[in-house]
């Protein structure tokens, strides 16, 4: 049993957990993630680590409230706790000195970056954050990435912070900044991470995406995370979650992700309380 | 019922009570319900006690297997139990998964006469009535040795190494990955042929024993080998199957396509047969595909069929070289599971939408023997043929998992990614650290694992006495 010492809504249907699991903070690296039951007889959910606190024996999690598990989730308090946090799991992302780095978040995505950009900034990186969000009251976080970035650029659909577009206005960004970027790193959406990779294609900027697969066990055996890079089936929870966004097969990415759909909105076709 | 033959001599192998087919058939519950005591006292007293007995000799764990019969024809049950126990630790889940035609009942004096003792139905009659009673019976145990050692995997072979170090005075815990013990036993093989709670009820046994249990805990991730090797005087590893293997064909990643893994741990470990009570998504299929002749071919096949789907089973030889239990393959028959032999898939089809629609396979004759001896399938040319199916599982292996070997250092792992051990003392190439089962061997049987992991733990114990060179 894990206890969560901290769960909250930071943005609308956006939540923070914090949860006491020592081992895991122990030996987490940025990139990787972890898998959490929300309840007895619960769903295996993957969501990568938003940050880790070796002393305080924690790790935490942005995540969507978007199905029934994750509902169950959300509903949790801090003092209780959840059957199931296993972790670290899959590879860490690759950190080493590359230069200018630019981090692209949305939705989740900008509290699972926020490692990563600690990581590529003690490397001696150059790091640039760029926030994607439909509206201002979506974006989250800031400070923190502030802390351990050289820039910011938020992006916001309507343009109530920062530039006004979206993830497929990203060249034009990367045109305008005053640095020359050697690589880009997307967490996000599938979409978030598709359209990036092909604004990154024609610029011949190396492009690193976090997958977000479906899973079940995560550590090499049940193979739903099976996704085609470079032509080549590859298992998301061994191989990566990392891959490089100009391989990687989207359609198919998009559709195995979409699944379950159906299935996943039965359970919430009920009046009983979650 | 049959008379028999010769004095003394009864040939009449008493059949297991099974669920009727037409009830079994939309059901997960356990297909056979096992002897009562009169049954198996009956079944017991057919055995001739062989003064060598071909039966023991073919045991992986090398259980007294005609003391525990005599025990059992003599209605000592607890006096079975505790021959029975003294070599095995899981007898009521070996009596129902074990490929016992292959093993001791293969060296039945009584094989020539087709009456070979139900050795299997009478190992689970025994390890179910210890169950029964109102007081576990618990084994001595040594005095405390002082030394420790970590089992990494919860399945067949960590709990049998876990179990015998435990009785020899060692410290003894078990890291698993998953949220519940059991490895393969409780996400790969159905509740319809091992109820989980016989699993459950072996682990609690262990537990009794004094085996420290550890779930959601991956070692190779959560914690290093190496980093365990500092705090305990021996490793095993018995991490099991890894990566599932998919037939050489076009379209595997289309939804709708399952290997037995993600398929048979859906309903098993996350119970999806219960969905949406239970939150584990599974899909409800019409016509269902399982690619392979296995066990786990038919245990996918079975619960396919058990959630209401039309399944096929597509093999690529003949019934007589499946490699699955004879037993599996008639229960899947009478069940109404279609088989389709000398048929190999050869690519699979999808809609628009990106969900399979059915396979595109070609029809196979039989050659020459290959490797393994089995007669080696060839394609007939212009034979292709197209058959509709919404779900395709492949049921046809898996490699050993990769987490241990990509995270130790000095740890010697085979073409195959599987860990290489010395057969006989399950010692790797790397000091302290044993290891045994599916990571070992490539995906194998249960009492496989749990043989490999009796020799180990033999050897764990005397490396752990009498420290010497590795």
């Amino acid at each position: 049993m894990f206890t969560i010492f901290e769960n909250r809504m930071i943005v609308p249907n956006v939540y923070q957990m914090t949860v006491h699991a020592p081992d895991v903070a122990q030996s987490a690296l940025p990139g990787q993630f972890v898998i959490f039951r929300p309840e007895e007889d619960g769903e295996r959910i993957p969501l990568t680590l938003a940050d880790w606190d070796v002393q305080a024996g924690t790790v935490s999690v942005v995540y969507l409230n978007v199905g029934r598990s994750t509902a169950k989730l959300a509903s949790s308090k801090a003092g209780q706790t959840l059957p199931t946090v296993v972790g670290p799991l899959g590879n860490a992302m690759e950190i080493d000195r590359y230069g200018a780095v630019l981090c692209v978040g949305g939705c989740y995505g900008i509290g699972s970056i926020y490692p990563i950009a600690r990581a590529l900034k003690a490397a001696g990186n150059t790091v640039v954050c760029v926030l994607e969000a439909r509206s201002s009251f979506l974006l989250y976080w800031q400070e923190k990435l502030r802390a351990v970035s050289d820039q910011i650029v938020c992006l916001t659909r309507d343009g109530t912070s920062g530039k006004r577009g979206h993830i497929g206005s990203l060249a034009e960004i990367i045109r305008t900044l005053p640095m020359r970027i050697d690589r880009v790193i997307l967490n996000g959406c599938n979409y978030l991470m598709m359209r990036g990779s092909q604004e990154t294609l024609p610029l011949k900027i190396k492009t690193i995406v976090t997958l977000n697969t479906l899973m079940i066990d995560g550590t090499g055996m049940c193979g739903v995370c099976r996704v085609s890079v470079n032509s080549e089936t590859k298992f998301a929870c061994v191989h990566g979650p990392h891959f490089d966004g100009h391989q990687v097969d989207w359609a198919e990415v998009t559709q195995r992700r979409k699944a379950y759909l159906q299935e996943e909105v039965i359970p919430l076709r009920t009046t009983q309380p979650l | 019922m049959e008379q028999p033959v010769k004095k003394g001599l009864d040939l009449n192998r008493r059949p297991m009570p099974k669920q009727a087919v037409e009830v079994r058939r939309r059901n997960f519950e356990e297909v056979a319900l096992g002897y009562d005591s009169r049954l198996a006292m009956e079944e017991a007293a057919r055995c001739i006690q062989c003064k060598k007995p071909g039966c023991v000799e073919r045991c992986p764990v090398e259980v007294d297997i005609p003391a525990f019969i005599q025990a059992i024809a003599e209605g000592e049950f607890e006096r079975g139990v505790r021959i029975l126990k003294s070599k095995n630790s899981l007898p009521s889940v070996c009596g129902r998964v074990c490929p016992q035609e292959e093993q001791c009942e293969g060296g039945c004096a009584l094989l020539k006469k087709a009456a070979q003792i139900a050795i299997g139905r009478l190992e689970r009659f025994l390890g179910d009535w210890e169950a029964a009673q109102p007081d576990l019976m618990m084994p001595e145990i040594a005095p405390p040795t002082g030394k420790r050692v970590a089992v990494i995997g919860g399945g067949p072979a960590g709990l049998t190494v876990a179990g015998d170090l435990v009785k020899l005075g060692h410290q003894v815990t078990i890291f698993e990955a998953l949220h519940k013990m059991g490895g393969v036993l409780v996400y790969g093989i159905p509740e319809f042929r091992l109820p989980k709670r016989i699993v459950e009820r072996e682990v609690e046994y262990l537990r009794r024993l004094g085996v420290k249990m550890v779930v959601d805990y991956v070692v190779g991730k959560t914690r290093t080998v190496d980093s365990l090797l500092e705090e305990y005087d021996a490793v095993f590893v018995g991490s099991g199957a890894g990566l599932p293997w998919f037939s050489e064909m076009p379209g595997n990643n289309l939804n709708g396509v399952y290997s037995a893994n993600e398929y048979l741990t859906r309903f098993n470990l996350m119970r999806g047969y219960s969905f949406p009570l239970v939150p584990t998504p599974v899909k409800e299929h019409v016509r269902v595909a399982v690619i392979g002749g296995g066990n786990v071919a038919m245990d996918c096949a079975r619960t396919a069929l058990r959630m209401g789907a039309e399944t096929t089973v597509l093999y690529r030889r003949s019934r007589e070289e499946m490699p699955a239990r004879l037993e599996e393959i008639e229960n899947a028959e009478e069940e109404g599971v279609i088989f389709r032999y000398l048929t190999l898939p050869t690519r699979c089809v999808g809609d628009e939408r990106g969900w399979v629609k059915g396979l595109e396979c070609i029809r196979m004759e039989l050659g020459e023997p290959d490797a393994s001896g089995r007669r080696s399938p060839v394609p007939l040319p212009g034979s292709e043929f197209f058959l509709p199916f919404d779900a395709v599982i492949h049921a046809i292996g898996n490699s050993p998992n990769p987490l241990i070997p990509q995270t130790t250092p000095g740890i010697e792992v085979g073409r195959k990614g599987n860990i290489i051990a010395d057969p006989q003392t399950g010692k790797t190439t790397k000091p302290r650290v044993w290891a045994g089962g599916d990571v070992v061997t490539g995906a194998a049987t249960v009492i496989l694992a749990m043989g490999a992991a009796r020799r180990a733990a033999r050897s764990i114990h005397e490396y752990l006495t009498n420290p010497s060179e590795w």
